[in-house]
C-alpha cells in the first residue's frame, strides 16, 4: 500500500461478550431443533415414562440413527442448494443387490456389498452427472432416478426370486464378520443398543469436522450459498456436487446395509422407501436452509433425534401412530419459522 | 508513446491478448482482440453494453477459457482452466457483483478458493488462525477496522463490503490486478478506496485493467483507454490521445462512438493500424 490515508469505516461495533456469545448461539442452525427436542422430550417424558428408560432410550437411538445417516448425507447436499429424493430407494435397491448376488449368484457377502457399494455410487454419479451438466433442478433429477430405481428394483426381485424377498442371506461366508461391523448390539438393562448408533455418531462427526475445518467444506457452503462468487473464486463447485451425491448414495447403502445385517432379509416392501422426503424433513429440522449455503450436520443429527423421539413418544403414549405424521408437520412448521425469525434477527448466520 | 518512461528495461509486458477470440455460439462475444496491459500501467477498457467487457474480465480471470488466439503471461502462452489458476499465477480480480458470499463468514470470503492449509492428507485441515489474521490485517489495509472475521460477510455494510472484495484482490494480486467496477451506486469514500487501490496496484508494478462505464474515472487514473466495440478493439488510446470530455463522448452511445473514434483514427493515424 501507498502511504496516503484511506478513508476509514468500522465494520460494526463491537459487541459486548455477552452479546456476541448470545449472537453465537442463536446464530447456530441447531438451536432451534435443540429447544424443540428439549420441549419434546419433557412432554413425552411426563406422558409416558416409559421414554426415559434404557429401553426407550434405545428405540429412540435405534430410529434416530438410520435416520440420522441420512439426515446428515442430505444435509451436507441442502447446504450446497441441492435435493436428493433417491436415498430412500438406494437404501432399498442396495440390500437388495447385495442379497441377489448372495443367494441367487452364491457370492460370499463382502465381495457382494462391495458391489451394491459401486452400484450405490454410480446412482450418485448419474445424479450429479445430470444436475451438473443439464443444469436441471436437482429436485426433479433425482425425482426421476427415485421412480427409475424403484420400479427396476421391485420388478427385477420379482423377476428373479418370484415373491420381492429374500430371505437366508445369514447364511453367506463372511456374515460373522459382517456382523460384527454393521449388527453388533449392546444390551443395557432392558435396551439393545446397535452399533448403528456408532455409525451416526461417525458419520455426524467427520461431516462436522469437513464442514467446519476443511476446504471441502467451505465449498459446499458457498456452492450453496452464493454459486456465482463461488465460481468466479475458482471453488470448484461441479466437483463437491459429485462427491455430495456420492456421499448421500452411499448414506442409502449404509442405511440399506445396516438392516439387511439387522434382519438377514430384505423385502421391495421395505418401509424405508417412504423415508425419501422424511431425511430432508430431519435436515430442515436440524436448521439446513432449503436454499443453501447455512446449516449444519449436528443440526441434522438433532433433527433425527427429534424426529425419533416425538415417534417413539407418541407409540410410547399410547396415542394413534398416525398422529405422528401432523406432529411432524407442526415441528417442521416451527422450525421453518424459528430459523427465519433467527436469520433475521442476526442478519444471518454463522459462527466460524 | 509505447513504452512508459519510468520503465528502466524493456521487457515483456505482464499480460498480453494476441488475436483472442471467444465465441458463445456463433457469436463472437471477443473478436481477435490484441492487447499488451504493460507492469505498471492502468488499463482502462471503455465500452457499451454487450462490447466484450465482461467478456475479456472472464478470460483473464480464469472464469471462461478463450477459444482463439493467445493469451501471454510475461510472454509465456497461458491458458487457465479455472479462475483458482488464474488467482495461482497472481491475477486477481474485483468482480462487478464482488463475489462476497452473504452467508459465510469474513475470513471464509476472503480465502474462498484458496484456503491456506496445514496437514497432509485427509488430515489436510484449515489453517483458520492464519486466515483469521491474515484477514484482519489486509482488511486493516484498506481502511477497516475493528473487524470480527467470524462475522458473516452479510453484516459488513456496502462500503465495508468492496472492501472486503478489493482487499482480497490486493492480497492474491500478485502481478495483475483486474478490476469490473462495481455496479452498486458508491459513495464518494468507496470510489476514493477503489481507485486508490488500483492506484497502490500501479505503484507495485501490477499490470491494471479496470473496466469503467466511469469516464472521468477513467482519465483520472488510467494511462491507457481500450475501447471495445462489438468485441473488436475499437481504439487503443493513451491519456496524450484524449481528455476526459473525450473520453465522455466516447462512452454516450454508438453513433457518436464510432464517429470519434474514425475522428480520432484520422488525427493519429498510428491508431488505424491497431
Amino acid at each position: 500500500m501507498t502511504s496516503t490515508r484511506l478513508p476509514t469505516s468500522t465494520a460494526s461495533p463491537a459487541p459486548s461478550t455477552g452479546r456476541r456469545l448470545l449472537g453465537r448461539a442463536l446464530a447456530r442452525p441447531s438451536l432451534p431443533a435443540l429447544v424443540a427436542l428439549l420441549v419434546v422430550s419433557v412432554v413425552f417424558g411426563l406422558q409416558a415414562p416409559a421414554l426415559l428408560t434404557t429401553g426407550g432410550l434405545a428405540g429412540v437411538l435405534d430410529t434416530a440413527a438410520l435416520l440420522g445417516i441420512g439426515g446428515v448425507a442430505v444435509g451436507l447436499l441442502l447446504i450446497a442448494g441441492q435435493f436428493d429424493l433417491s436415498v430412500g430407494v438406494v437404501a432399498v435397491a442396495s440390500p437388495l443387490l447385495t442379497a441377489l448376488l448372495v443367494q441367487h449368484a452364491g457370492w460370499d457377502i463382502w465381495p457382494a456389498l462391495l458391489v451394491s457399494l459401486a452400484a450405490a455410487l454410480a446412482v450418485g454419479l448419474v445424479n450429479a452427472f445430470l444436475v451438473v451438466n443439464t443444469g436441471l433442478p436437482s429436485f426433479l433429477v433425482t425425482l426421476a432416478t427415485f421412480l427409475v430405481l424403484q420400479g427396476v428394483s421391485q420388478a427385477g426381485a420379482l423377476a428373479v426370486t418370484g415373491s420381492g424377498r429374500v430371505a437366508g442371506v445369514d447364511e453367506a461366508p463372511g456374515w460373522e464378520s459382517a456382523v460384527a461391523v454393521f449388527g453388533s448390539t449392546l444390551q443395557v438393562g432392558d435396551g439393545r443398543f446397535r452399533v448403528s448408533l456408532l455409525w451416526w455418531l461417525g458419520v455426524t462427526l467427520v461431516a462436522t469436522w469437513a464442514l467446519w475445518r476443511t476446504r471441502f467444506g467451505n465449498a459446499v457452503f458457498a456452492s450453496g450459498g452464493a454459486r456465482t462468487a463461488a465460481r468466479q473464486l475458482g471453488v470448484p463447485v461441479q466437483r463437491t456436487t459429485l462427491v455430495l451425491f456420492g456421499l448421500t448414495a452411499s448414506a442409502g447403502w449404509l442405511i440399506g446395509t445396516l438392516g439387511l445385517v439387522r434382519f438377514g432379509s430384505v423385502g421391495i416392501g421395505s418401509p424405508v422407501l417412504t423415508t425419501a422426503i422424511d431425511f430432508i424433513v430431519v435436515a430442515v429440522l436440524g436448521g439446513c436452509l432449503l436454499t443453501g449455503g447455512y446449516g449444519s450436520a449436528i443440526g441434522a443429527s438433532v433433527g433425527a433425534l427429534l424426529y425419533a423421539v416425538s415417534r417413539e413418544g407418541i407409540v410410547l403414549s399410547g396415542w394413534d401412530p398416525l398422529w405422528f405424521r401432523a406432529l411432524l408437520g407442526v415441528l417442521l412448521l416451527v422450525a421453518l419459522l424459528a430459523t427465519g425469525v433467527v436469520r433475521r434477527r442476526l442478519k444471518a448466520v454463522p459462527r466460524s | 508513446m509505447t513504452e512508459p518512461v519510468h520503465r528502466a528495461a524493456p521487457h515483456l509486458p505482464e499480460l498480453e491478448l494476441q488475436r483472442l477470440s471467444v465465441h458463445f455460439g456463433s457469436v463472437a462475444a471477443l473478436s481477435r482482440v490484441s492487447v499488451t496491459l504493460p507492469a505498471g500501467e492502468i488499463t482502462c477498457v471503455l465500452g457499451e453494453n454487450g462490447s466484450g467487457k465482461s467478456t475479456l474480465v472472464s478470460v483473464l480471470s480464469g472464469l471462461r477459457p478463450h477459444d482463439e488466439g493467445q493469451l501471454l503471461l510475461s510472454g509465456e502462452p497461458v491458458r487457465f482452466r479455472s479462475p483458482r489458476q488464474a488467482r495461482a499465477a497472481g491475477i486477481a480480480t474485483v468482480w462487478q457483483d464482488l463475489a462476497v458470499a452473504p452467508l459465510l463468514s469474513i475470513w471464509r470470503n476472503f480465502f474462498l478458493g484458496a484456503e491456506p492449509t496445514r496437514g497432509v492428507g485427509p488430515l489436510r485441515r484449515l489453517d483458520v488462525e492464519k486466515a483469521r489474521e491474515t484477514t484482519v490485517r489486509a482488511m486493516a489495509r484498506v481502511g477497516v477496522t475493528h473487524l470480527d472475521p467470524d462475522q458473516p460477510a452479510s453484516t459488513l455494510q456496502a462500503g465495508a463490503r468492496q472492501s472486503l472484495a478489493i482487499a482480497r484482490a490486493m492480497h492474491f494480486g500478485a502481478r495483475a490486478l483486474i478490476v469490473d467496477e462495481p455496479t452498486a451506486p458508491l459513495t464518494v469514500n468507496q470510489q476514493t478506496l477503489l481507485l486508490q487501490a488500483i492506484v497502490a496496484a500501479r505503484t507495485q508494478g501490477l499490470a491494471v485493467l479496470l473496466v469503467t462505464n466511469n469516464p472521468r474515472y477513467a482519465h483520472l487514473v488510467g494511462d491507457r483507454f481500450l475501447l471495445l466495440a462489438h468485441g473488436s478493439v475499437a481504439g487503443l488510446l493513451t491519456r496524450d490521445d484524449v481528455d476526459a470530455a473525450d473520453l465522455m463522448r466516447l462512452m454516450a452511445g454508438g453513433e457518436e462512438f464510432n464517429a470519434l473514434t474514425e475522428a480520432l483514427t484520422a488525427l493519429h493515424s498510428e491508431l488505424g493500424d491497431r
